[in-house]
């Protein structure tokens, strides 16, 4: 199991590298330069641009130099926001990103598994239809069409809540965005979990343990549950690629100063090192996160061993 | 490995089985063996039968005839097949309608417009009744039903193209994997492991950003590229697992005795097996492309202004959302009805087509 993790960590350095090679070969292969906005630069000005930056170095030179930095977790100063290091936007970012994501995955985490054991105990039933609908809808509603939504009707109808922008953790601003962001995983968790526990429900196992006189309560939380947990565990994985986008279009609609924001304004900006600082920072997560889940994964379900 | 276990799964399960069919008799082939498969395996053996059994073969199509009944049986997915239907008539032959009745088309902008002016459904400039703008206008007086269609069009289209990509790619992809095994099996999956595991959306965003913005078409063209480059990896794996269930059967044996190559193989043979489990993949991988096309125009950077899709729609409507909502809900809600139709049809026809898939 150690030797597993240890390998799987050493694997996901070369794998991040690829990502930010991937990234920066698509900035510099594209046309124009961050500095080429409307008007030509004077080329005194242009030359010192390049000189500071490096740019006039050989692209192989330029290229040795990232890679050493990205190692060393040095990403340099931002272009745009000046005088700010990269790691001291990341710093202020991923908190706000990192709250708006788990809470988001824990209340659709909640909700998700008891509509999916209730869907799955009750099959065909009105709660199962109604649950398993709702879910439908969850997957197919978009978080920009669901976000406005709720906002129009609790802030802008009913004055409930307020509609947008941070005022620090535990505030009633988070609820809305939360909301819409974990609308998708409830649906998905809620399938899940299902689909999942009707499989178990019939299983031999979950009769023996009827049939030595537990009680139902019991069967289902300690004996059910725990198989049907299993594909949502693994659907930890994919949404995590999911939450990144997620968040980005809802940080996007409710002016939340977190990582996706400044990540879409990077790239409008041509915010180099940002842009690479940030998608650096995000593969890190997302493959540790795997990491993680495939020893969660190792620990439910016994018969996986690495 | 692990990602194995990530969704869908691969199906494990044999290919498929049509059950409520009667069993054909077995079929004795040139070189002897006696194959007892269903009608619809019959697709890749017809090299190797001789013509009087091709009118078993041509019985075949009881698979499909067979599923279609059951998939009428559904209620929900006959709703989605016939919402999916309309909307695909709506936005094609929409626009058209709407121009030679009301005059407007998608980017027609009345002259005498006051530019933050939008008027609400069915309401005329003065103020009465009217049927002209039956779901509003945008700031520009651009009526948004033209806008709503002409976006329909964009947002099926690259659903539906980029998809194609992705099946392309992904049976290429995974039926090599699957037939080769092996080394160039295990090779072939761990890069699909990897890709899987990066934060493509970031990439895509990069490369939108980068390239992106310079002719409406060119910016369509790389939509479907980046969103087909993607979404192939699920279906090379569906792929792979049921050509692995496949391969070992008899009709392959027989067409690798006679001297058909490999690659005739995969394509003739095995590929077409497949078609059940891709066709439901690919129904439902129209419905989630579309929504990541709505994400990136969203965001302002898919398709662009004259052009609409769904998305940029909605990035336009959540604008003035205190004051003019309908902006926003019709092309959203048009959009939420596509994807909920498109979804239900989905798992419809997964029910239908392979009843073992179905999760009870």
């Amino acid at each position: 199991m150690l030797r597993f993790i240890m390998r799987r960590i050493l694997v996901t350095i070369p794998m991040v590298l690829i990502v930010v090679t991937l990234t920066w070969g698509l900035i510099r292969l594209a046309p124009g330069n961050f500095y080429s906005g409307e008007k030509k630069l004077p080329p005194a000005v242009e030359k010192n641009l390049r000189e500071k930056y490096g740019l006039n170095q050989p692209w192989y030179v330029q290229y040795y130099r990232l890679m050493r930095n990205v190692v060393q977790l040095d990403f340099g100063t931002s272009l745009k926001y000046e005088g700010q290091s990269v790691n001291s936007i990341l710093v202020r970012t991923v908190p706000v990103s990192a709250i708006l994501g788990l809470l988001a995955y824990l209340l659709a985490l909640t909700v998700g598994l008891i509509a999916g054991v209730l869907a799955a105990l009750k099959q065909n039933s009105k709660i199962d239809y109604a649950s398993m609908a709702l879910a439908m809808l969850g997957i197919s509603l978009p978080s920009f069409v669901l976000g406005p939504l709720l906002v129009l009707i609790f802030s802008l109808t009913l004055y409930w809540l307020p509609p947008a922008r941070w005022n620090g953790f535990p505030s009633w601003n988070l609820l809305l965005p939360v909301l819409t962001l974990s609308a998708i995983y409830m649906a998905y968790i809620a399938r899940l979990t299902r689909s999942g526990m009707l499989e178990v429900l019939r299983s031999d196992y979950i009769r023996t343990a009827r049939a030595k006189g537990l009680k139902e309560l019991d069967v289902i939380l300690r004996h059910a549950l725990r198989g049907g947990l299993l594909p949502v565990v693994s659907f930890t994985g994919p949404a995590l690629a999911l939450l990144v986008t997620g968040t980005v279009v809802v940080e996007r609609i409710f002016a939340l100063p977190g990582l996706g924001n400044y990540f879409i304004n990077a790239n409008l900006n041509r915010d180099e090192p940002l842009i690479i600082g940030i998608v650096a920072f995000t593969s890190i997560v997302i493959l540790l996160f795997n990491l993680l889940v495939d020893i969660a994964y190792a620990y439910i379900d016994p018969r996986i061993r690495y | 490995m692990r990602n194995r276990r990530t969704l869908p799964p691969e199906s494990e399960e044999p290919a498929l089985t049509p059950l409520g069919t009667t069993p054909t008799p077995p079929v004795r082939t040139r070189t002897g063996d006696i194959i007892h498969t269903a009608p619809e395996f019959a697709i890749g053996e017809a090299d190797v039968r001789s013509a009087e059994l091709h009118q078993t073969t041509l019985k075949g199509t009881s698979l499909w005839r067979d599923a279609w009944r059951r998939l009428l049986k559904n209620r929900l997915a006959v709703f989605g097949l016939i919402v999916v239907c309309l909307i695909l008539v709506a936005s094609l032959a929409g626009p058209y309608v709407i121009s030679h009745t009301t005059g407007y088309s998608y980017d027609f902008i009345p002259k005498d417009s006051k530019l933050v002016k939008s008027f609400a459904p069915f309401i005329a400039p003065d103020g009465s009744f009217s049927w002209t703008h039956p779901m509003g206008t945008d700031n520009a007086g651009r009526d948004i039903l033209a806008r709503v269609l002409i976006g329909g069009r964009i947002s099926l289209m690259v659903g539906i193209i980029s998809t194609f990509v992705s099946l392309l790619i992904g049976i290429s992809y995974g039926a090599t994997s699957g037939y080769l095994g092996g080394r160039a099996d295990n090779l072939m999956m761990r890069i699909v492991d990897v890709l899987y595991s990066l934060p493509y959306m970031m990439i895509i965003i990069v490369l939108l950003a980068m390239f992106g913005g310079r002719s409406p078409l060119g910016q369509l063209v790389l939509l479907f590229i980046a969103l087909g480059a993607v979404s192939w990896l699920t279906m090379a794996r569906i792929v792979r697992g049921q050509v692995m269930s496949l391969k070992n059967q008899e009709f392959v044996l027989a067409a690798r005795a006679t001297g058909v190559s490999t690659s005739r193989i995969i394509f003739r043979h095995l590929v077409p097996n497949t078609l059940g489990p891709v066709i439901v993949y690919a129904t439902l991988t129209i419905p989630s492309v579309m929504l990541q096309e709505a994400f990136l125009s969203f965001l302002g950077l898919g398709v662009q202004a004259p052009l609409a899709s769904w998305g940029s729609l909605a990035a336009d409507g959540i604008q003035n959302i205190a004051i003019f909502p309908w902006q926003l809900i019709f092309p959203g809600v048009t959009m939420a009805l596509t994807l909920f139709s498109l979804n239900f049809l989905g798992d419809g026809l997964r029910d239908a087509l392979d009843p073992q898939m179905r999760k009870v």
